[in-house]
């Protein structure tokens, strides 16, 4: 019955991925870069979840991994080929032992000293790439494709311009289907598609995670980690299988970005996008299937749509107030769109973490609840 | 059990109608595929601004959008003009660029490569942007130039310094206005050279990304080249708010100079703490102890106060310039505004109007023409004398501003007073300088 649901889950989490570019045309969000991101971080967030949402250990390091996984994929297209494939094998076994080695450390602290064990293990990562790694990094100005790369598996192409990512031919950034839907003009792209097929498939790992003997064993350290170790059961193995998984999640995310945009920069190591990650996934609901991917895509549609409403557009909207009150209205809400959207997000994360402590889905349950409940009572009254 | 399915399922739904809730007027431009990317077709034509808006350069970033909105104003046909009335060139009408009206969107780069290269490909792909424009770091510059070489659009560098943005970073489809570190050498180096001998020994502090790198290089080989020595190149991190802890070892060093490659609000911070320790008072070799800063702007001016007086830099322009394009400018922002302009607000209101008549002449904003257009062009009128933009590096050769801290301001805009404008052929260097080799422009792409 379990495995029913969960199937069922997955076909319709699929179908809404794959929809995306239809579903997001409303919301000026369906374009082929920020769909790209909802995936990536999706991905980013889902690896995240199943440290932090299963095992209630906080790491504000996996920025760190992120980065790891865009340095290694962009010099794979600078060194191997343009082919995405073995870029992100490289991210993820990058990621993956460099996880290793930042979680063996971290690990042997529980709580807060873990969490800053890991901010600290990826300030340092940062640092690393900001200044002392740079030829291995280009340090602030990022590591970026040139023409004159070695590139030894790729036929020379045209010496003019630099060649595009792809999956055996399928360029990363062609739009592939350009159809004008409702007025909307659709555009589905091979990079979009590349993401989503692999965010659907680190949903489902995710969903077996969180169903397996060892998913159980997570939430058991979450729990009571004290009385897991009074048991019998040494906990860090799992906790630390648990972290190099996130951080090869991690490694992935990163790798996507430099395959959809190859460039790799020291400031996707900061503290700050590991803050970022652990904010989506409390905003969405830790520790659910869904709720990391839907705090991603919340937040990064701020971050990109919220950002660019500018004075202007304000204006376009309100035009047809009187001339007093559309200036009025415009001086209202522009501290909070444009530059200002940090400060809604801020807002809204407030809210949430107040009102709703078990994020977006903790939200939609009880929307569904009252839902149900009036339908129950709705169903009573006809009855009698 | 049902009941748990409904749950998710409706918690799928209301997934969709979070998105759908904040749903917004957008309108979604065609991508069109007229041979190139974003060909308007409808009557408008729209020109990506990119600029931070948060971070280090964020004052700068802000000057910047009050140029690109006055630039568009004028080539709507609004306002008095600016400089289209002192442009050597006559394209440019006041009826848009082309008959079609310049429309525009803004985007915050937070001086981030990676928020800068997002925001201006949502330009691009959602907004239908023909042409990118802005950048007040070069790092994020140079990215964002990568960018737009890939997507087939113009990239119109802002206020961008360094020497790889023209030199090894260069671009087909990317075009300087803004001078940069090796021209800032070159102009400033005979003028220190002067005032405070040739036996000097100089002290880097430098912000450590590309455009300090290359700034350091500059300011480095054309002082030793005047006979001064160096002691040391300290690099200090963009983000780096105090700097007492890298001016401290400074004195012991035995240098009597200290070179701040550093900018906005870096110098600001950088130039406070050095003045602060009493630098500017002592007495080392004998000889005064001086500071400089290679490249000034009058808001940092400004935010350093008192510390900049008597302080030698150089810069791309300044609104005290009294030839006919610069005061036209200057007047026009300052009756839309109420001050004078920045050199980044120039620099950018230059490019806009350049890339209007490069679409003019060209007679199409594909980017392939508008390039070609560009390439080669001598102009004057946009306050900079005569200029050109150089086909094989498409940087533009015009004389530089040496500058220096005002001892009585006027107001709190008349910082700067021009020492010297040092004439084009002292600061020109061949395309292949070493200091800018290792790059090529590549093919134009025009995407499509």
């Amino acid at each position: 019955m379990n495995l029913m649901k969960d199937r069922f889950l997955l076909i319709i989490f699929a179908c809404v991925v794959l929809a995306a570019p239809l579903i997001f045309a409303p919301t000026g969000a369906a374009y082929p870069d920020l769909l790209q991101r909802f995936a990536i971080y999706g991905i980013f967030a889902i690896g995240f979840n199943i440290l932090f949402g299963l095992t209630g250990y906080l790491s504000f390091g996996h920025a760190a991994f992120l980065g790891v996984g865009s340095y290694s994929a962009v010099w794979m297209f600078k060194l191997l080929s343009m082919n995405i494939v073995p870029a992100l094998l490289l991210s993820i076994v990058v990621a993956g032992v460099f996880s290793l080695l930042i979680g063996y450390v971290s690990l042997r602290r529980s709580g807060i000293y873990f969490s800053i064990l890991t901010l600290a293990l990826a300030q340092m990562s940062y640092n690393l790439a900001y200044s002392v790694l740079t030829p291995l990094t280009n340090g602030e100005t990022g590591l970026q494709l040139r023409l004159d790369d070695a590139r030894v598996l790729d036929a020379a192409g045209d010496a003019g311009s630099l060649p595009s990512t792809n999956f055996f031919g399928l360029e990363m950034k062609e739009v592939f289907w350009n159809p004008t839907v409702f007025g909307y003009d659709l555009q589905f792209n091979w990079g979009y598609y590349v993401c989503a097929i692999l965010l659907i498939a680190s949903f489902w790992i995710s969903i077996r995670i969180f169903r397996s003997p060892f998913g159980l064993m997570l939430r058991a350290v979450k729990t009571n980690q004290t009385r897991l170790n009074y048991t019998g059961i040494s906990s860090r193995p799992y906790t630390l299988a648990a972290f190099v998984i996130s951080g090869m999640f991690a490694g992935l995310a990163g790798g996507l970005l430099a395959s959809m945009d190859p460039l790799a920069g020291a400031e996707r190591m900061q503290w700050t996008v590991g803050g970022e990650v652990v904010l989506m996934v409390v905003l969405g609901g830790m520790g659910t299937l869904i709720g990391p991917i839907l705090g991603a895509v919340f937040i990064k549609y701020f971050e990109n749509i919220f950002s660019k409403i500018n004075d202007g557009v304000l204006h376009g909207w309100f035009a047809i107030m009187p001339e007093w009150l559309d200036n009025a209205m415009v001086v209202i809400i522009s501290p909070f769109v444009g530059k200002g959207w940090h400060l809604t997000l801020g807002a809204l994360f407030m809210l949430v973490v107040i009102f709703l402590p078990g994020g977006l889905v903790d939200g939609a349950k009880r929307i569904g609840r009252v839902i149900t409940g009036a339908n129950r009572r709705a169903a009573k009254v006809g009855i009698e | 059990m049902s009941k748990l399915i409904m749950n998710r399922r409706g918690l799928l739904k209301t997934g969709a109608a979070v998105g759908a809730g904040m749903a917004m007027p957008t309108i979604l431009t065609a991508a069109g595929h007229a041979g190139y990317t974003n060909a308007p077709t409808g009557s408008t034509v729209t020109l990506g601004f990119n600029v931070p808006q948060t971070g280090a350069y964020a004052d700068e970033g802000a000057d910047e959008l009050r140029a690109y909105e006055l630039a568009v104003k004028h080539l709507n046909g609004q306002g008095d003009g600016g400089m289209m009335n002192t442009f050597s060139s006559k394209e440019l009408k006041g009826n848009g660029i082309l008959g079609k009206e310049v429309a525009f969107v803004t985007g915050d780069t937070q001086t981030k490569s990676d928020a800068a290269r997002a925001s201006a490909q949502s330009m691009i792909q959602k907004d239908g942007a023909v042409m990118i424009t802005g950048g007040s770091s070069s790092g994020v510059a140079i990215a964002v130039q990568g960018l737009c070489q890939e997507a087939g659009v113009i990239f119109m560098a802002g206020l961008t310094h360094s020497n790889d943005t023209t030199g090894k970073d260069k671009k087909a489809n990317g075009f300087r206005h803004f001078f940069n570190g090796y021209m800032s050498a070159a102009a400033l180096a005979p003028v220190l050279a002067e005032m405070y001998g040739t036996d000097r020994t100089a002290y880097h502090l430098t912000a450590d990304y590309t455009w300090g790198w290359t700034q350091q290089e500059s300011i480095q080989a054309a002082t030793e080249a005047k006979g001064w020595q160096t002691a040391a190149n300290v690099l200090t991190p963009l983000t780096t708010t105090d700097f007492s802890s890298y001016v401290a070892p400074v004195l012991n060093s035995g240098a009597d100079v200290l070179v701040l490659n550093h900018y906005g609000g870096n110098m600001i911070n950088s130039l406070t703490s050095a003045v602060q320790f009493g630098l500017r008072d002592k007495m080392v070799n004998g000889k005064n102890f001086e500071i400089v800063v290679p490249l000034y702007s009058r808001l940092m001016a400004r935010g350093a106060g008192e510390n900049v007086k008597g302080i030698f830099g150089s810069t791309n322009w300044h609104w005290s310039l009294q030839d006919e394009g610069s005061k036209a400018f200057v007047k026009s922002f300052g009756e839309e505004y109420g001050f004078p302009p920045s050199q980044a607000a120039h620099t950018v209101y230059c490019q806009t109007l350049l890339y209007a008549d490069a679409c003019e002449r060209a007679g199409t904003h594909n980017p392939c023409g508008v390039a070609e257009a560009l390439e080669g062009f001598t102009f004057s009128g946009l306050g900079n004398g005569e200029v050109e933009y150089r086909a094989e590096d498409h940087q533009c050769f015009k004389d530089v501003l040496v500058v220096k801290g005002k001892e009585n301001p006027t107001s709190e805009f008349d910082l700067l007073e021009v020492v010297q404008v040092t004439p084009r052929a002292q600061v020109e260097y061949a395309v292949d300088h070493p200091m800018f080799a290792g790059g090529a422009l590549g093919a134009c792409n025009a995407g499509g």
